[in-house]
């Protein structure tokens, strides 16, 4: 009798370790997917860094940013005669 | 059954009963084989072959997907993007599947813009494969048009193209990748382990059509390339851009060169060469272009090893910088040759044969000193030997060992002849001058130190400070090199080319400067190559460069002015020290003076 109890005891923590296996490896896909989402997310997101740093350097570029200055601006250096010398 | 049935209603005789007997052993030696040949199936499938089966399962459904991943970009020393990848699509095809719909092509090379003739040749060369690109690089937005079409057998492909913000200016020093992002040139070649990420791989189940159902797991994660952070600065680099290309037009030079090192450190603020090339679309270019002058391409220097003689000749204790030499009559005969001075320079003291570089006087304090005194010290300052920067092709000049020296040949060097070197390491050179007499290697990366080796004494270094100081003084030849409020330090070379059996009469200009001579902070080299107008002195044509970029190049790095005097000295009188105006009492008083063929002849 005792020996019935102890074979059904552990065919029931077999059915339920199989049972647990399926869970997990469920869980394990369901959060690869995730994890794949969020991956995706961050080149995504790291891609329009670099598209947005890129944007910004060819603005910032010194031959454009001198060019306006120069001609859209009409900024100068000022000549020696418009310079004052502050003594400390 | 229906035997068995059919055999009970007439058991009668005892042969049909052992006939029915029999005929169920039969059926039941049948079943049970019948049954052990089934489980024996199903051992062999499930248990002895499994794993071939389980693989040609997943054959059919599973696949390993790369996980693409882009190349590290590169900054300058401030974090400001140089070389950044950034993502397009490649369009392929699987021509099996595509010639199955040959009927679509002619939409499809229309939304390529590809021709019709040369879409259906390269599809029928590659016929029987199952991969071919049909566009590469492509714009996102583009691609997602093309796949809009929804053509059986096309499909586009992550890739990652590079871009490079800075254009010209910095396309020497960076490189460039092929279309398979490896890099090809420079410090793209030369990090490109570092730069390269690692694609990684996942395991994923696909459909009938090939669309990814499930991502079921994770092989390999992608390593994406490390980033690089030179220490160029960005700044500089542009106004050394500029003013070397202005005075190679004003000139009508065909190439130069403008390196810009930091002296303490060793670090390579700026370098730049024309003619150069846009990095981001390559077409045409011709073949010089590619080139980094600085490193890769030698010259002889002419006068700028002058004060590395002069370091010699006071290393051997027999002349203090006082120490009076005559030059009189500003030609010197030697070995069947003559070495020739611009003019009579008279009796010279060391410190006016910098200012005025008297090629008699370097030739008489040369002869002074043996052939193994002079190779030493050159090779000391890091003359005939690589930098070790780690450039792609850099080359390490040529400095000949002193044993096949004649008397000519230490006289030639003594002003700069008969040796050769890249223009980086001139700059290194004159860098230990600035740096008390300590050689910092140059390096490309931010923060990258190399040990650095003191290489002559450091009082003897800022004596050679003082002694340049006057090249750029009234009476020096690089008078143009000043930049108002500051002290500079420096000295002009104008070498001849050297060509097959003699030299040319096409010159090379060159300056070599310290900036601020108080303290010096940048040690700069500017090399002009073959300036075909009237000026072609070092100090007309290269000063001037060095001069109007150090000016930008000190403001932006917020270099307090040495020479507060000078400073208030040019400004309110509107008299700036430095001319601006091209005041032809600039110009060298005397007429060429030709130099002997063979012995070259160190200009000014």
């Amino acid at each position: 009798m005792v020996r019935l109890f102890g074979i059904v005891a552990l065919l029931s923590l077999v059915v339920a370790s199989g049972i647990a296996v399926v869970h997990a490896r469920h869980a394990h896909r369901q959060q690869f997917v995730a994890l794949t989402a969020l991956e995706r997310e961050r080149d995504e997101l790291n891609i329009e860094f670099g598209r947005l740093q890129l944007e910004q350097a060819t603005l910032a570029e010194a031959h454009r940013v001198e060019r306006i200055a120069r001609t859209d601006l009409g900024m100068k250096f000022p000549e020696p005669a418009e310079l004052r010398v502050v003594r400390p | 059954m229906n035997a068995r049935r059919r055999a009970h209603p007439r058991p009668r005789s005892r042969s049909a009963w052992l006939d029915t007997r029999r005929r169920l052993y039969v059926v039941v030696v049948v079943m049970g084989l019948a049954t052990f040949a089934l489980v024996a199936r199903a051992v062999q499938l499930q248990l002895i072959d499994k794993a071939f089966y389980q693989q040609q399962g997943d054959a059919r459904f599973v696949r390993e997907m790369p996980i693409a991943t882009s190349r590290g970009a590169v900054f300058d020393r401030h974090g400001e993007p140089l070389a950044v990848s950034s993502p397009v699509e490649s369009i392929w095809a699987n021509p099996q599947e595509l010639l199955q719909h040959a009927e679509r092509l002619p939409e499809l090379a229309q939304a390529l813009g590809i021709g019709l003739d040369s879409l259906t040749q390269r599809l029928a060369q590659r016929a029987d494969k199952e991969f071919v690109y049909l566009r590469r690089h492509l714009n996102p937005d583009a691609a997602a048009d093309i796949l809009a079409l929804k053509i059986p057998g096309v499909a586009s492909q992550r890739e990652f193209r590079r871009f490079y913000p800075m254009g010209e200016a910095m396309a020497h020093i960076l490189g460039f990748t092929n279309i398979d992002d490896q890099g090809q040139e420079g410090l793209e070649l030369a990090f490109d382990e570092w730069l390269t990420g690692k694609p990684g791989a996942k395991r994923v189940i696909r459909d009938l059509h090939g669309r990814i159902v499930e991502n079921v797991d994770l092989i390999r994660p992608a390593a994406p390339g490390r980033d690089l952070t030179l220490s160029i600065d960005r700044r500089i680099q542009y106004l050394a851009n500029r003013e070397l290309k202005t005075a190679l037009l004003e000139h009508g030079a065909s190439s130069g060169s403008v390196v810009v090192l930091d002296v303490a450190s060793g670090e390579v603020l700026a370098m730049v060469n024309q003619p150069s090339y846009n990095p981001n679309a390559r077409e045409a270019v011709e073949q010089g272009a590619y080139r980094n002058r600085a490193v890769t391409d030698v010259f002889e220097p002419g006068s700028v090893i002058k004060p590395f003689t002069v370091v010699a000749a006071l290393e051997t204790g027999k002349f203090r910088p006082d120490s009076v030499i005559d030059t009189t009559p500003g030609t010197l005969p030697l070995a069947g040759h003559v070495i020739r001075d611009v003019r009579n320079f008279g009796r010279v003291d060391l410190t006016r044969l910098l200012t005025k570089s008297s090629n008699v006087a370097a030739t008489k304090l040369a002869l002074e000193m043996s052939n193994e005194h002079l190779h030493d010290v050159l090779r000391r300052f890091g003359f005939g030997e690589a930098t070790g920067i780690g450039f792609p092709g850099e080359s390490a000049g040529v400095l000949p060992s002193p044993r096949g020296w004649g008397v000519l040949h230490k006289a030639t060097i003594s002003y700069g002849y008969g040796l050769s070197s890249t223009a980086l390491q001139l700059a290194q050179a004159y860098a230990v001058l600035g740096n008390d007499g300590v050689l910092a290697p140059p390096t490309f990366i931010r923060d990258a130190r190399n040990p650095p080796r003191q290489v002559i004494d450091p009082q003897l270094a800022r004596t050679l400070l003082g002694m340049l100081e006057t090249v750029t003084g009234a009476e020096g030849t690089a008078q143009r090199a000043n930049v108002v409020g500051f002290r500079t330090a420096g000295k002009t070379g104008t070498s001849r080319m050297a060509s097959a059996g003699g030299y040319e009469k096409r010159y090379i200009s060159v300056f070599a400067g310290l900036l601020p001579a108080s303290d010096p902070r940048f040690s700069v080299v500017v090399v002009i190559n073959d300036p075909t107008g009237r000026d072609y002195y070092g100090g007309l044509v290269a000063a001037p460069v060095f001069s109007r970029m150090m000016e930008g190049a000190l403001r932006v790095m917020d270099v307090p002015p040495d020479d507060v005097e000078g400073l208030l000295a040019a400004v309110p009188a509107n008299a700036r020290r430095a001319p601006p105006a091209r005041a032809e009492a600039n110009l060298p008083q005397e007429a060429e003076a030709v130099p002997d063929a063979f012995a070259g002849g160190a200009l000014r």
